[in-house]
């Protein structure tokens, strides 16, 4: 059951197939793909492979939302990761590197969890705090310079390849696997989503709300810093000013799109990655078009708003009403 | 806040016609929700400078009717009146052009904006388009004058206490030239001071001609106050008395009995051996409290038996069934299971001991809506194994479908989401929910509550049912034959202590009516 998507995913796979078209009616060569080194190469490619920062926060993020929380910090904490990783990678052993990067992650996630479920502050507010925070202390990291190094294990994480895959794909799919496997294999899944729908009362059903949230935030910490690593590798150094900016942002549109309620409650993984890949399918066919990159946010903005007007229930109902009338 | 002894709303210009058509006359008043009738054929006649108390349980009504009355919801059948003309408004607003104000419990103004600038919202006098502040001020502290109120109205509202609030409420209401107040549970949050200077400009007001319906479940403040009672129950219309010629012991009936003869009959007279306390088999609560919460008590429960949790809204069961859940802490005594202490600090401990709780607020507290009847029915078993350890999905349908038949609840369809079932296929969700767990103590409050006729059959044959296999129960019900007619034990309430207990013989309508009532006269104004 962990893989397949739900039937009510007919709205993104559209939206994903129908963006897809369009970006091989603007470029034909869209969907050529060629081998090199051993690695493919192509447009399609590229949109999995520049993707995957994205869905990587956004299977993260997915979780938070389910449980009517909101992850704001996560572009804050891949600099963080990134800033890390990118410090060490030349003078460390790379396990030493990547626990580092991940540690820090999942820190910050502590951090937000505890915020949240303990202290009950409003999850906007928590992970404000440490979106603005985080930032600063990726600076720190960093002494604000842009780092960068030559550490051929840590560049893996960016431009290698597995089976001709390149490794962040490999690693988002991976993620997304492993996390559905353990998510709905156990009856996390289930207690997510309880939490996130009705807190009262699942506290009273016996869940444990507060530790369920805290490894929510945790989780989406530690995904974080995975897409902070894939991104300092992919460009060799770490920029903590620019890396992972403005993310959280596209994390939440790709969570939305996917389906899931702001409010709380049923979620779903697979869709939040193919909420990132929509996104990422967007940007890379406006590239493909030669349009001006500020065309970008204005048709990005377009395309969300026709996939939520495509779940929304009353628009349906406007359609059924449409119907009644011309039959 | 200080305040002269007196009232200076003179009553000179309130001679109050004589009626000839009352003041308000609502008659047939009638609104389903879903097909569940939440009012049915209401009738509630408020004369000129009467304050008139609405009373009932909760699920009475009582909110229901306030809100068909001033168009909040629109009604099903009945007419509304005003001085004999008929009145249909369409929303708060139209009721309020129409004369019909309500300030309800919760204060609707702004707190962040002054005193001055509540009470002329939406009315400010203008001068070539601005706010005239100063006029605005001088106007607000002359209105304020006449309810004895000397306060900086141009402070932010919420730098006053709720009793002033409540008061601005009612000012802006009057001043918008309303002839009817209705009040819902205005007193809730107030103290005795507060009250008392509430009642003065009720009583100043209702001088002056105004007719005042007041809901509160405070029976003393009616007795101090109103000049009639109407009483409402399960949606219908009990009666409308005189205060003075109604007894305490006979609203309280009104309001929780059904007619003495018909109620005290049908009380099964129970084996007393049968429902003897096992000496080792028991769950005793010593001592158990919460300071400001509940009074500590004392509540032994044997296997196999019912207890009933009786007394008047307010009085402290629900607070007492969170008690015992764990779902609130006790700050002082202890519990005891099969002899062993006990620590019962979340809701966790005690499912852990095998104790189950279907709270009274079923839709906020009690279901997921948005999950599946099958979700719904395995939460608790699930959260009890942990995460880790999943009920398959095979073991979930089966669960599901075990309970779905037993507790018949319909539709038969595990996968819908729960939220769109009755509230009565609801409630047997939920006690599925519990029976999963296999428990030793169920904790119902108000489980008939807010169902269909059939439902509540079906619920209580159930209850009936579940005692004689050994489960033990604690029900909480405003329903005093429903009680009488499967508790073993009834624990009388009021002002968030326990008053009395009646066993054996003494669980009968009468004897609960006269515990409450009883207890109270001492405390009535």
């Amino acid at each position: 059951m962990s893989l397949t998507l739900p039937r009510k995913g007919l709205p993104q796979i559209s939206a994903f197939i129908i963006v897809l078209l369009i970006n091989f009616a603007v470029s034909p060569q869209f969907f050529d793909l060629r081998l090199q080194d051993g690695r493919l190469f192509g447009s399609l490619i590229d949109v999995f492979n520049r993707g995957a920062p994205v869905a990587l926060l956004s299977l993260g993020m997915v979780l938070v939302v389910a449980t009517r929380g909101i992850d704001l910090s996560v572009g804050a904490v891949m600099a963080i990761s990134g800033a890390l990783a990118a410090t060490l990678a030349d003078t460390q052993p790379l396990p030493v590197v990547l626990l580092a990067a991940l540690g820090a992650g999942l820190l910050c996630g502590l951090w937000n969890g505890i915020l949240v479920a303990v202290l009950r502050i409003q999850p906007i507010v928590a992970t404000l705090i440490l979106m603005v925070a985080g930032r600063g202390v990726a600076q720190l990291i960093t002494e604000g310079r842009i780092v960068t190094f030559t550490s051929p294990g840590l560049a893996w994480f960016g431009g290698g390849s597995i089976l001709g895959l390149p490794v962040p794909v490999v690693l988002t799919a991976s993620v997304l696997a492993v996390a559905a496997l353990v998510v709905r294999g156990s009856a996390l899944g289930l207690l997510i989503e309880a939490t996130g729908a009705n807190a009262r009362a699942s506290a009273l059903a016996g869940i444990e709300t507060r530790m369920t949230t805290i490894a929510v935030y945790v989780w989406s910490g530690f995904c974080a810093s995975l897409a902070g690593i894939v991104a300092a590798a992919d460009i060799l150094g770490a920029d903590a000013n620019n890396a992972g900016l403005w993310l959280e942002l596209d994390a939440i549109l790709a969570v939305v799109i996917a389906g899931s309620s702001l409010l709380g409650g049923r979620f779903s993984l697979a869709l939040a990655v193919l909420g990132a890949l929509i996104i990422q399918a967007m940007n890379t066919g406006i590239l493909l078009a030669g349009f001006r990159p500020e065309f970008n946010l204005v048709v990005k903005a377009v395309v969300v708003l026709v996939v939520l007007l495509a779940q929304s229930p009353r628009l349906s109902g406007l359609g059924v009403l449409l119907a009644r009338r011309s039959a | 806040m200080s305040l002269p002894p007196t009232m200076s709303l003179s009553p000179t210009d309130a001679v109050p016609p004589i009626d000839a058509a009352p003041l308000l006359a609502v008659r047939g008043l009638s609104k389903s929700f879903a097909g569940f009738p939440a009012l049915a054929g209401i009738d509630v006649t408020l004369r000129h400078g009467e304050i008139h108390a609405l009373l009932g349980e909760n699920g009475a009504g009582k909110s229901t009717f306030i809100k068909a009355v001033t168009g909040v919801i629109a009604r099903d059948a009945g007419t509304v009146a005003l001085e004999g003309a008929e009145i249909a408004p369409r929303s708060a607003q139209e009721a309020l052009q129409a004369g019909i104000a309500t300030v309800y419990q919760e204060v609707s103004l702004l707190p962040n904006l002054s005193v001055a600038q509540n009470l002329f919202l939406g009315r400010q006098p203008m001068r070539f388009g601005l706010v005239r502040e100063g006029e605005m001020r001088r106007r607000a502290a002359a209105l304020l004058r006449d309810f004895d109120l000397d306060i900086d109205v141009g402070a932010p509202l919420g730098d006053y206490s709720v009793a002033v609030q409540h008061l601005v409420a009612i000012a802006r209401a009057v001043d918008m030239s309303a002839r009817i107040l209705i009040l819902d549970e205005p007193t809730a949050s107030l103290d005795a001071h507060e009250v008392e200077i509430l009642f003065r400009v009720m009583r100043g007001l209702a001088g002056r001609g105004l007719g005042i319906l007041f809901v509160t479940h405070f029976l003393d403040q009616v007795y101090a106050i109103s000049d009639r009672i109407t009483v409402l129950r399960n949606g219908r219309l009990v009666g409308e008395r005189e205060t003075a010629a109604l007894p305490r012991m006979e609203l309280i009936r009104m309001m929780l009995g059904r007619e003495l003869s018909e109620a005290t009959s049908e009380h099964p007279a129970k084996d007393a051996a049968e429902t003897a306390p096992e000496a080792g088999g028991a769950i005793r609560f010593e001592g158990f409290g919460k300071a400001g919460y509940v009074a500590p008590f004392d509540l032994a429960l044997a296997s196999g038996e019912v207890v009933g949790l009786a007394g008047l809204l307010g009085s402290g069961r629900t607070e007492t069934a969170r008690l015992l859940f764990g779902a609130e802490a006790a700050d002082s005594g202890r519990l005891t299971i099969d002899g062993r202490s006990v620590r019962l600090a979340s809701p966790r401990d005690a499912i852990a001991q095998g104790f189950g709780y279907c709270p009274e607020e079923r839709k906020t507290e009690g279901i997921v809506a948005e999950l599946t009847v099958r979700e719904n029915i395995v939460l608790a078993v699930q959260a009890r194994r942990g995460a880790l350890h999943p009920l398959s999905r095979r073991e979930q349908d089966e669960i599901a479908r075990r309970f779905i038949t037993m507790l018949d609840i319909r539709p038969p369809d595990p996968e819908r989401p729960i939220g769109l079932l009755s509230g009565g296929n609801q409630q047997k969700a939920l006690l599925a929910r519990w029976l999963a767990t296999q428990p030793r103590l169920l904790i119902l409050d108000e489980p008939t509550r807010g169902i269909d006729v059939g439902a509540h059959a079906e619920i209580i044959r159930l209850i009936r049912q579940l005692c004689t296999e050994g489960l033990t129960l604690v029900v909480i019900s405003s329903e005093l034959e429903e009680i009488v007619s499967y508790a073993d034990r009834v624990v009388v309430m009021r002002d968030r202590r326990q008053i009395a207990t009646l066993e054996g013989e003494a669980v009968n309508v009468t004897a609960i009516l006269q515990a409450i009532a009883a207890d109270a006269a001492p405390l009535a104004a």
